[in-house]
């Protein structure tokens, strides 16, 4: 049986962070969670910050606005990108958005568009020459 | 260093362990033809560090035999590929456990750190640790 100094104090934690990763989009109620894992609202918030560097609503801003990324590249629309991923004001999203990124989710989606559609078109520019040789792929000529 | 190079047996099944299992980032994801794939992930925190996760498979880089001779050494685990560094190595171990990483050492206490291992989905394995 394995024991590892505060074992159980990770277990729980650790399904409080596995938890926002899987709720995120829902209107998550972090004293649920802190109640969940048997801990004080402040000890829960504690406990995590010390493990994860963020409070737990912090990390689930992150993981929002991470997750918003992902589809912004699949080329969904700003507004549906926003209700997705648990934002319920366009306004919010868009300046955690900025804040976090470093662009707006448009700027952002353009940028993830135009490479996507490079790679689709030039994909050497993607890979260092010496794998394409290797492979064969300077050779094709689609290429 | 920017690109590294793991030889994975499917790259499909690589891409899930990656990505879904360790939280890597999808850097290049491109087709190059029926059954050839340049796929390339990064650690969330290095952005700039390409891990291509390279299908083995006969071509100009394996001939028929050695492709076959290098899937098996990768099934028998004969390589380790590196070591990752976490924040929190108990923390990431529960998390990678929970979601089915397989683990051939639990975190133990070294005179450099703390230290586990662990393997992917082609049999690879990895140190996984936390400095002291």
């Amino acid at each position: 049986m394995e024991n590892y100094p505060k074992i159980y104090l990770y277990r729980r934690i650790v399904q409080a962070k596995l938890f926002i990763d899987k709720n995120f989009a829902d209107p998550i109620d972090l004293n649920n969670i802190s109640e969940e894992a048997y801990f004080s609202k402040f000890h829960f918030i504690r406990q995590f910050r010390k493990i994860y560097g963020k409070t737990p609503h912090q990390y689930l801003k992150v993981v929002r606005i991470e997750k918003a990324m992902e589809l912004l590249r699949t080329d969904l629309p700003i507004s549906d990108t926003c209700y997705a991923v648990g934002f319920e004001s366009l306004s919010s999203f868009s300046g955690l958005f900025k804040r976090i990124v470093g662009l707006s989710p448009s700027e952002f989606q353009q940028q993830q568009l135009q490479i996507k559609a490079e790679i689709l078109k030039s994909p050497l520019k993607f890979i260092p020459g010496c794998f394409a040789e290797k492979k064969g792929w300077t050779k094709k000529e689609q290429f | 260093m920017n690109h590294v190079s793991i030889y994975v047996l499917n790259q499909d099944s690589a891409y899930d362990f990656y990505v879904n299992k360790l939280g890597f980032k999808v850097h290049t994801d491109a087709s190059m033809g029926p059954g050839m794939r340049w796929l390339t992930v990064c650690p969330p925190e290095q952005p700039d560090l390409e891990i291509a996760l390279m299908a083995i498979t006969a071509g100009m880089m394996f001939t028929k035999e050695t492709a076959e001779q290098m899937r098996n050494l990768v099934t028998k685990g004969t390589f380790g590929f590196g070591v990752f560094e976490c924040n929190d190595i108990y923390a990431t171990y529960e998390e990678l456990k929970s979601k089915g990483v397989e683990f051939t050492k639990a975190p133990k206490e070294e005179f450099y750190g703390i230290e586990a291992l662990l393997k992917d989905d082609s049999g690879n394995w990895f140190s996984l640790g936390q400095k002291k």
